[in-house]
């Protein structure tokens, strides 16, 4: 990593990768908190910070509030069953098992006796979102703190029950023994009876990986044999007493505002309901089909302005980009001299490269279950934001986030599409208007065409390669499609690389990996050009411009694996090979995120 | 269109009463709450919402409950016998065959219908005749091999 740039390039909140302020979750005081949860032992993981500001308090004699900076919490209760809260979701990558397996490690029970209640904004600790790879790496590491402490405070539950020395005790398969073979108690056992909460700081020291048992082995998806029969319920699979199904009339067009709306024919339908509120109309049937109907029937009338179409697209986006200010430029990383650099070339190239918009298209479309009851909203959504999307319902609704609640039952997948609550926000508009529960879900059309998309844009390189394959210039400017993983891996004296932010023709937003996936093609692609333009096979010019140890090493398996040396392509049959991190390359984490090699056929 | 107001799911004959040109899909998930079978595209390009009719893969998105008369429907969930998974399920499961698992109760079904026409199909067989099947966790490889195992399992002879 010697001699490259240090990236700098921020992104900007929302556009580019959507973030959410830290809200609050108990505002109770410890005994009701007890009270609330029936006794038992609570273990709360609380940001270091504000476990400092606690304890101040405590000791000036103030009201013993629980913190609000809960990051998670574990609960055993009283027989002996233990539940683990986290506002974090399952959407297909399986966290639900992998961070039910972190737990039973470290507090030594079996899988099946922990119970993990995940993204529900009443029960569940305030979580930004599960996206950006974050879940294992913080949320798991926040889970093993909160177990090692619950294992802590019950084999000092013990040693106090038999009065030993707790170094003389050992817990494992939901007991604390002692290590002499002689007694033992259950964790339900020391559970009976008490009413404690424990807080703990986020930086206590866990068990290292290497003595991990549970954890990092293969196991079965917690509740497969639910998805494997059909039992599990996913949003649109929810019921409930007397529930509607609803279909949103959508607009001729996007960007398209309501003129005129003649609703009567579907009014006019028994058992329907129709919502118009500002741009917004809807419908509420008794089933599915009669929604579909009384949708069709409803004569709206649309004023269109032009928009962008595919062909001008990515003109549209070069010309559109925002100016970056001049000083201090944090989308910009320079390094030696690009027009020095290109004088010193042999072969100059210069490529543009088209990233599309291209919709997520999670199996399970965007769906949502609204239910009113006494001023308050209740909504079932899959979103990989569920505080964020009680945020927006409250907004709404000029409701507080109190009288909003998000559920998130296991979701089929997001891959970033589902950030945001449009869907929550109109079912919930439905069944304010019909006063009974709606149940609404996109059909794939919507998906394709009113979701937000990943960032289309345009990527341009202008390269200098020396006589003897060694790169001397290397120009990048992304427009639009992101600066994740922006920085080039390889080593070259002059550099230019410039992030371009545009307001964007289309909704965009997050996408699996994001700009990575963008940058490393645009990267790669002109990688192979530049060996082209030398007359070098394209592995070897990737070497020979490569110091990083690691994707050198990552490099070399993958060419030996692969065969590389002895490979022939034929006119049928052409072959090449690349390499990414799913971070940027330059950034200090970096080095702890995986290289990957790809050699395709 | 007409009334329809039976039908035979899972062995079962049940009363309703809907339009003949809903979706047998709605009136699965709807009517007879069995919401095991998925919406994923409604244009029958997915085939999560895939069942069984007489035996043979439908996409019941695509099929008007007025169009199935007395024949035989097998949803996901008509599968387990007596408490016990059938092959297909059991392999799943075993290989660990699913991410987020919203195309599993198709995926299961294709590959039931799969191993019905050919007990012992070879991986290209596999791969062809579930090719309509969307996974987008992209949990192919997997899948293929619990269709395999099933088919050892089953010892080419049909559950």
């Amino acid at each position: 990593m010697s001699a490259a740039p240090e990236t700098k390039i921020v992104l900007e909140p929302e556009r580019y990768e959507l973030r959410a302020t830290p809200m609050h979750l108990f505002a109770m005081d410890r005994r009701d908190f007890m009270k609330a949860i029936g006794g038992g032992i609570a273990i709360l993981l609380v940001a270091k910070d504000a476990l400092a500001l606690q304890e101040s308090g405590r000791r000036t004699g103030m009201r013993e509030n629980m913190p609000r900076e809960i990051n998670a919490w574990l609960h055993i209760a009283q027989d002996g069953s233990i539940t683990v809260f986290t506002g974090k979701v399952e959407i297909g990558q399986n966290i639900r098992t992998s961070l039910t397996q972190t737990v039973a490690d470290e507090l030594h029970v079996e899988l099946a006796s922990i119970a993990m209640v995940m993204g529900d904004t009443q029960l569940t600790p305030f979580d930004a979102g599960t996206f950006g790879s974050r879940t294992t790496p913080q949320m798991g590491t926040q889970l093993r703190r909160v177990a090692w402490a619950a294992r802590d405070v019950l084999t000092g539950l013990a040693a106090k029950h038999w009065n030993v020395d707790a170094s003389r005790l050992v817990a494992e398969n939901g007991k604390i023994s002692e290590r002499s073979g002689g007694r033992s108690i259950t964790y339900a056992e020391l559970a009976q009876g008490q009413s404690l909460a424990q807080m703990m700081p986020t930086e206590d020291p866990v068990t290292p990986a290497t003595e991990w048992k549970i954890a990092g082995q293969p196991v079965r998806k917690i509740a497969a044999r639910d998805f494997v029969t059909g039992r599990h319920k996913y949003t649109p699979d929810l019921k409930r007493p007397g529930m509607l199904y609803g279909k949103v009339v959508r607009p001729s067009a996007f960007g398209a505002t309501l003129i005129s709306a003649d609703v009567s024919a579907a009014k006019a339908m028994p058992g329907v309901t129709v919502v118009r509120d500002g741009d917004f109309i809807g419908v509420a049937a008794p089933d599915e089909l009669t929604a579909e109907r009384a949708a069709e029937v409803i004569k709206a009338e649309w004023k269109t302005t032009p928009q962008i179409s595919n062909k001008e697209l990515f003109e549209f986006v070069k010309k559109n980009a925002e100016q970056n200010p001049a000083e201090e430029n944090r989308y910009r990383q320079t390094k030696g001299s690009i027009s020095g650099g290109l004088s010193a070339a042999a072969h100059r190239l210069e490529s543009e490269y088209h990233i599309s918009y291209i919709a997520h298209s999670p199996l399970e479309p965007r769906a949502a279950l609204a239910e009113w009851k006494d001023g308050k909203v209740t909504v079932w959504t899959g979103t990989q934001r569920p505080f964020a999307v009680r945020e927006e319902l409250a907004q709404a609704f000029h409701l507080s986030n109190d009288n909003v609640r998000v559920i998130v039952p296991d979701t089929g997948a997001a891959y970033g599409g589902k950030h945001t609550g449009e869907c929550a926000v109109e079912a919930a508009r439905l069944a304010q208007g019909a006063q009974k529960p709606v149940h609404l879900m996109w059909t794939r059309e919507e998906e394709f065409t009113w979701a937000y998309f990943r960032p289309a844009g345009v990527i341009e390189i202008k390269s200098g390669v020396s006589a003897d394959g060694m790169l001397t210039a290397w120009e990048f400017h992304n427009y639009n499609s992101g600066a994740a993983a922006i920085a080039t891996m390889y080593d070259v004296p002059n550099q230019l690389t410039e992030f371009h932010p545009v307001n964007s023709p289309l909704r965009q937003g997050s996408y699996r990996s994001l700009a990575a996936c963008a940058n490393h093609f645009a990267r790669e692609s002109h990688m192979d050009d530049c060996a082209h333009a030398a007359g070098v096979d394209p592995l070897e010019f990737r070497m020979k411009n490569l110091k990083e140890p690691r994707l050198r090493a990552v490099y070399e398996a993958a060419a030996q694996k692969f065969g590389w040396q002895n490979r022939k392509a034929t006119p049928e049959r052409g072959f090449g090979i690349a390499a990414a991190s799913i971070r940027a390359a330059t950034s200090p984490r970096a080095r702890k995120w995986p290289w990957i090699a790809h050699r395709a056929k | 269109m007409a009334r329809v107001t039976e039908i035979n799911v899972n062995g079962t004959r049940h009363a309703i009463d809907v339009d003949g040109d809903a979706t047998l899909l709605s009136v699965l998930r709807d009517q007879l709450d069995l919401t095991g079978t998925k919406y994923g595209c409604g244009e029958g390009q997915c085939a999560a919402c895939t069942v069984l009719i007489d035996g043979n893969p439908r996409h019941s998105c695509q099929t008007k409950v007025g169009s199935v008369g007395q024949r035989q429907i097998t949803t996901i969930e008509g599968l387990e016998k007596d408490g016990k998974l059938h092959p297909v399920q059991q392999a799943f499961m075993d290989v660990d065959a699913m991410q987020c698992a919203y195309c599993t109760s198709g995926m299961i079904l294709g590959s039931v219908a799969l191993l019905k026409s050919n007990p012992r199909p070879s991986e290209a067989e596999i791969v062809e005749y579930m090719n309509g099947h969307i996974c987008r966790c992209g949990v192919y490889q997997r899948i293929g091999q619990a269709i395999a195992l099933a088919s050892e399992r089953m010892k080419g002879g049909a559950a």
